[in-house]
């Protein structure tokens, strides 16, 4: 750790032409991409790729809540959990929950649990699972995205989808996104989610200091970057269930193979699926 | 809600607006502001003054009188519990079968494992389910296999008045109970049942296009040739569709 306290120093993180180290701008985002239902044997799922960061996520539910002394006679749980795994940083992270994973956990379910119609579903409870795969600073709002796809991909009732974006300072100005390098050496990050079709914020959190009019700036960006993150969701998912069903379509309607007439039914079924 | 009734086919997104024309909000949707919006991902249907969303995946909620096919997770003394693919534990009274089951004696008829053919009796407003097995048609299923699909895609496979499975079985010959709940039922020679469930498949996977009778026509006749319809036989169950 001493090694990097003299860095801030001498690292200019935007220069005098406003390019930041990695080549953007104050307001861009990092290239993202986005693909729903990479996993079968989740009810949904997304993989998420913003930068560096690669995410996650998988949905199951509604299904019976347990314990059951959790269990809510009126409406369904929203439940979240963020991981990041061991390998996902430079230095290995000690696996298991931990501080921040739990309160990124919380703030995470809390936001879903604004839009997602519970009432539909007593007793029952969602569950959102978020690994983080890699991490190069603004996992959360990531994972968030992701987890919003693959709870559509579910098809779990909702009103919108989330969209999740961060802003931040560095060197002073006020900047989108930032990544590792800036988040560590910057002076301010602030994570927000948003329910794009009604401005509805479900998430706000800032870590450092920003200004009145700062924070105004911040959000500004945020909110005009989520609208393009929406749209990647929303494609994200059409390309699924659009892409599916026609190549599914595509297939000549000619007979498979017949099996060894020793399988059983149940084995055939699963020569079927190959 | 199946077939090509619909003129349009279009996939919607949670928070898709789907005004027009004074159309009311139907299943899958809600109204916020004066303006229908989907609630889910699935197809635009648009019928008699109804906007609905006719839902891709997602899980099985029991309604009343639903026909599913369920097996039994746990004996009571005087109930089983049945899972129905659903989110809900469904349990099935002893006086609701046709037997007349002594108190503590519901082992000597359903045992942990076995699959049933039942009824949903009813379903209250915090989704506690009931079954009932008191119909003649309902009972323990016995032989065959149990072969799972989207419960969302069981309207395609059933077909208009039960056009498709009809033709299904006319062509495979195989005994075929369609529950609501995703479950398949088949019996019959293994290599007929083998393509029953290759049909199966395709109209999981294909449901959301048009045409998929003539598809699945082709491919049975791939396999079988052109047959003429024959009346089913007289033991065939039809699932009550």
């Amino acid at each position: 750790m001493e090694d990097i306290e003299h860095i801030p120093k001498e690292l200019k993180l935007i220069d005098e032409n406003g390019i930041r180290l990695d080549g953007r701008r104050f307001d861009e985002l990092r290239p993202i991409k986005i693909e729903a239902g990479v996993l079968k044997r989740a009810d949904g799922s997304a993989y998420l790729e913003w930068g560096n960061n690669k995410v996650l996520a998988a949905v199951y539910g509604p299904r019976e809540a347990h314990p059951r002394h959790m269990q809510n006679p009126t409406r369904a749980l929203v439940q979240c959990r963020y991981n990041m795994a061991p390998f996902s940083v430079t230095d290995r992270k000690r696996p298991g929950p931990d501080r921040r994973s739990v309160e990124i956990s919380k703030v995470i379910s809390e936001a879903f649990a604004a839009v997602v119609f519970a009432e539909q579903f007593p007793r029952t409870s969602v569950d959102i699972f978020i690994e983080v795969l890699q991490a190069d600073a603004g996992t959360r709002c990531a994972g968030l995205t992701a987890a919003s796809v693959a709870l559509a991909d579910a098809g779990i009732p909702m009103r919108d989808l989330v969209t999740s974006c961060a802003s931040g300072k560095i060197g002073g100005v006020v900047a989108l996104d930032l990544n590792k390098d800036e988040d560590n050496f910057g002076e301010a990050d602030c994570p927000m989610a948003i329910v794009p079709r009604t401005g509805e914020i479900v998430l706000l959190q800032m870590d450092g200091h920003l200004s009145y009019e700062e924070f105004n700036q911040a959000m500004d960006l945020s909110i005009g970057a989520t609208h393009k993150i929406y749209e990647i969701q929303r494609d994200a998912l059409r390309r699924r269930y659009a892409t599916a069903a026609e190549e599914a379509a595509a297939e000549p309607p000619v007979a498979p193979p017949p099996p060894p007439p020793s399988m059983a039914p149940d084995v055939m079924r699963e020569v079927d699926d190959l | 809600m199946e077939g090509r009734g619909p003129p349009r086919r279009e996939v919607v997104i949670p928070g898709d607006l789907l005004d027009g024309h004074g159309l009311k909000p139907g299943s899958g949707t809600f109204n916020e502001g004066g303006h229908i919006y989907a609630a889910r991902v699935g197809i635009r249907s648009d019928k008699d003054g109804y906007v609905d969303v006719i839902p891709l995946g997602g899980v099985y909620i029991p309604k009343a009188r639903d026909v599913v096919i369920g097996k039994v997770t746990d004996c009571g003394p005087s109930h089983w519990l049945i899972d129905i693919n659903s989110p809900y534990p469904a349990p099935l009274h002893a006086t609701e079968t046709p037997w007349m089951v002594e108190f503590g004696d519901t082992e000597r008829y359903l045992q942990v494992g076995d699959a049933i053919v039942a009824e949903v009796l009813s379903v209250d407003e915090t989704k506690h389910v009931q079954l009932s097995m008191a119909d003649r048609q309902f009972g323990r299923v016995t032989g065959g296999q149990i072969v799972e699909m989207s419960h969302a895609k069981i309207p395609r496979l059933i077909g208009r008045q039960g056009s498709m499975v009809g033709m299904i079985r006319d062509f495979t010959r195989v005994r075929m109970f369609v529950g609501q709940n995703g479950q398949v039922w088949l019996d019959g020679d293994p290599e007929d049942v083998r393509h029953t469930v290759h049909v199966i498949r395709m109209i999981d996977e294909q449901a959301p296009l048009t045409g998929l009778t003539d598809t699945v026509r082709a491919y049975l006749e791939g396999v079988y040739g052109r047959r003429a319809a024959q009346p089913a036989e007289s033991e065939e169950s039809d699932g009550g569709y």
